[in-house]
């Protein structure tokens, strides 16, 4: 716009001065720590009452620590006949349904990402439509009827396919995104080596797909963990419940919302899933570079 | 990194299609790979997912006459429903929270998480991001008790925190309130799948970008975002979807006050549940089945554009 201003004026260094530099650098710092002490802050002040309510005698809505600390919550929690097994039925079905999902998906993700089939992103996209309408509560009767049939009433069998059925599509969709990211040339080296179909997958599909398990692994535990109308509609012996089921018992009983049971329940229900994370974090990571090391 | 200084990166081309060669694996191979999910999905899945919506066409209810013969009534549900105001007051209440809670919050949040924690290590960030993940990890039945404790209007941590400002937020900001925890309770999801998809951008090119003097919102714009596009649009998608679906709120909330928070699921709950009118719900959940599936058509067009 300005033609004449260069033969004016200098033109304007292409770096800015040393200062300039640091003024930037200690505003960008600022609104970085601001950033993360606000979100810091955003999601751990939701968690204080679980961390206090759990260990004072008479727990209320407020998140304050107690004055006197006490364990005494727990052991009355031993005294319910459902209590403690019910974390343990959480676990047997978690752990079923994972197993589940991963040995269906991950093949599939390969193929799929792998071999043209006409409409194939279609059918994916329909999918995974159904089955974010299928797990809530209209199909509630359907499933019902359906798992009756099959005669699988009040077993986890029948809990764990219905379960897997619904969140298989979604991972299939996120792991075919890590492994539509994998060069082919990888396959193909292998290929000429004689590898087969299965060794592909084994040896070189999922160690690279490995954030991409992890990260579904991860998400169906916490699906099925805190799943309550699936268990709910297709389980009958209270002592077969799973704890997202059980945990609703300390509504009903006496009419009133005993806080102390549910505290206290509720952390021990809630700490086996973060340890979990914790574990699989450490041991997969999702620091992960995109390649084949050596 | 590499110890051959010569050798150079090779340009941020777009990956070729997958379809590219699809010798790497056979079609007998690939049928074997897809079928058991295939049949998983198809018995547990789509056949309940039909029954479904055939129920939306009967007068099917728990109880009476209807419950032992059904009635094929047509469209007679579908024209009940939209002449409802309840339910386009539902239907909006439903947009803003997945507007909100998902695209906004959730996506925004994790994704500013993940850029954050892409070359960040230590403590304060482990912490930062345990935190997170403990807020999704957390079962459902928990976290409603977490948020009702945490907004409670007299002792609530959040009132707390403002110097006891003794706001009810349950009653005067329902859906913002809402919004606010779904985007607390799902961040961590957005946080993983971004976290993992930085990781497969090769930190050559960040690093070439980086040598010819690249900014970092620059290295965003050009290199990391056209890179990751289709793990955004994937990851936008499945949050939509989630949340449209979700039925948590109901356990916060349960719809109200005064329907402010009633979404669409907890519509479909108390009419087909509560109401018994179980033919009526299967038809609100089909209209919520178009509605995904529009969402989907719009993000599958997104993703052709521009491969």
């Amino acid at each position: 716009m300005d033609r004449d201003r260069p033969t004016l004026m200098p033109a304007p260094t292409p770096e800015p001065s040393e200062s300039a530099l640091l003024v930037r650098r200690f505003l960008s710092r600022i609104g970085f720590y601001l950033f993360v002490v606000i979100v810091g802050a955003f999601f751990a002040l939701p968690m204080l009452w679980l961390v206090f309510a759990p260990f004072d005698a008479h727990p209320t809505l407020a998140a304050t620590p107690p004055s006197s600390p006490t364990l005494a919550n727990f052991p009355d929690l031993l005294k319910d006949p459902y209590a403690l097994p019910s974390l343990a039925n959480s676990v047997v079905l978690a752990a079923a349904t994972m197993v589940l999902v991963v040995a269906a998906a991950a093949p599939a993700a390969y193929a799929l990402s792998r071999v043209r089939i006409p409409g194939r992103d279609l059918l994916l996209y329909v999918l995974l439509l159904f089955s974010s309408v299928v797990t809530g509560t209209a199909a509630m009767v359907p499933l019902f009827l359906l798992v009756f049939d099959l005669g699988l009433i009040n077993t986890y069998v029948g809990v764990v396919l219905v379960l897997a059925g619904g969140l298989i599509p979604a991972g299939i969709f996120i792991l075919k995104d890590f492994v539509d990211s994998m060069p082919k040339s990888y396959e193909e080296s292998a290929r000429v080596f004689g590898a087969g179909s299965f060794q592909i997958l084994r040896d070189i599909v999922l160690p690279y797909a490995r954030p991409g398990l992890a990260v579904i692994a991860v998400w169906v535990v916490v699906n099925v963990w805190s799943n309550f109308l699936i268990p709910f509609i297709l389980l009958r012996d209270p002592g077969m419940l799973p704890a997202a089921v059980v945990v609703y018992n300390f509504y009903t009983e006496g009419g009133q919302a005993n806080l102390r049971l549910i505290s206290s329940f509720g952390l021990l229900y809630s700490i086996p899933v973060v340890l979990m994370y914790l574990f699989v974090n450490r041991r997969y990571g999702f620091r992960f570079y995109g390649g084949i090391k050596g | 990194m590499s110890p051959r200084a010569a050798e150079l990166p090779s340009p941020p081309v777009a990956s070729t299609p997958p379809e590219a060669s699809a010798a790497a694996l056979s079609t007998r191979g690939a049928v074997a790979f897809v079928s058991p999910a295939l049949l998983l999905i198809g018995v547990f899945l789509v056949f309940p997912a039909l029954w479904t919506l055939y129920l939306g066409i009967t007068d099917y209810r728990l109880t009476g006459l209807q419950a032992a013969n059904p009635q094929v009534i047509g469209l007679d549900n579908f024209t009940s429903a939209l002449g409802d105001p309840a339910f386009a007051n539902s239907l909006w209440v439903t947009v803003l929270y997945v507007l909100g809670s998902a695209v906004v919050g959730q996506m925004g949040l994790g994704f500013a998480l993940a850029w954050v924690f892409r070359r960040w290590r230590g403590p304060a960030r482990s912490a930062l991001e345990v935190l997170v993940i403990t807020a999704w990890i957390i079962p459902s039945s928990v976290v409603a008790f977490l948020w009702i404790a945490f907004l409670d209007t007299h002792h609530g941590t959040l009132n707390v925190a403002l110097g006891n400002a003794d706001i009810p937020w349950l009653f005067s900001w329902p859906l913002l309130s809402i919004i606010v925890f779904n985007t607390w309770r799902g961040t961590a999801f957005s946080m993983l799948l971004f976290g993992g998809a930085l990781n497969t951008v090769p930190p050559s090119y960040l690093e070439t970008a980086r040598l010819a003097g690249a900014s970092s919102w620059q290295q965003l714009r050009d290199i990391v975002l056209p890179s990751i596009r289709g793990h955004i649009l994937t990851n936008l998608l499945l949050i939509s979807l989630w949340t449209f679906n979700d039925f948590s709120p109901y356990l916060i909330t349960a719809g109200g006050p005064n329907f402010a928070t009633d979404t669409l699921p907890i519509y479909i709950f108390r009419n087909a549940l509560v109401n018994f009118q179980l033919g009526y719900g299967a038809a609100i959940s089909a209209i919520l089945l178009l509605i995904n599936l529009g969402i989907a058509l719009i993000y599958l067009r997104l993703l052709r554009a521009r491969t």
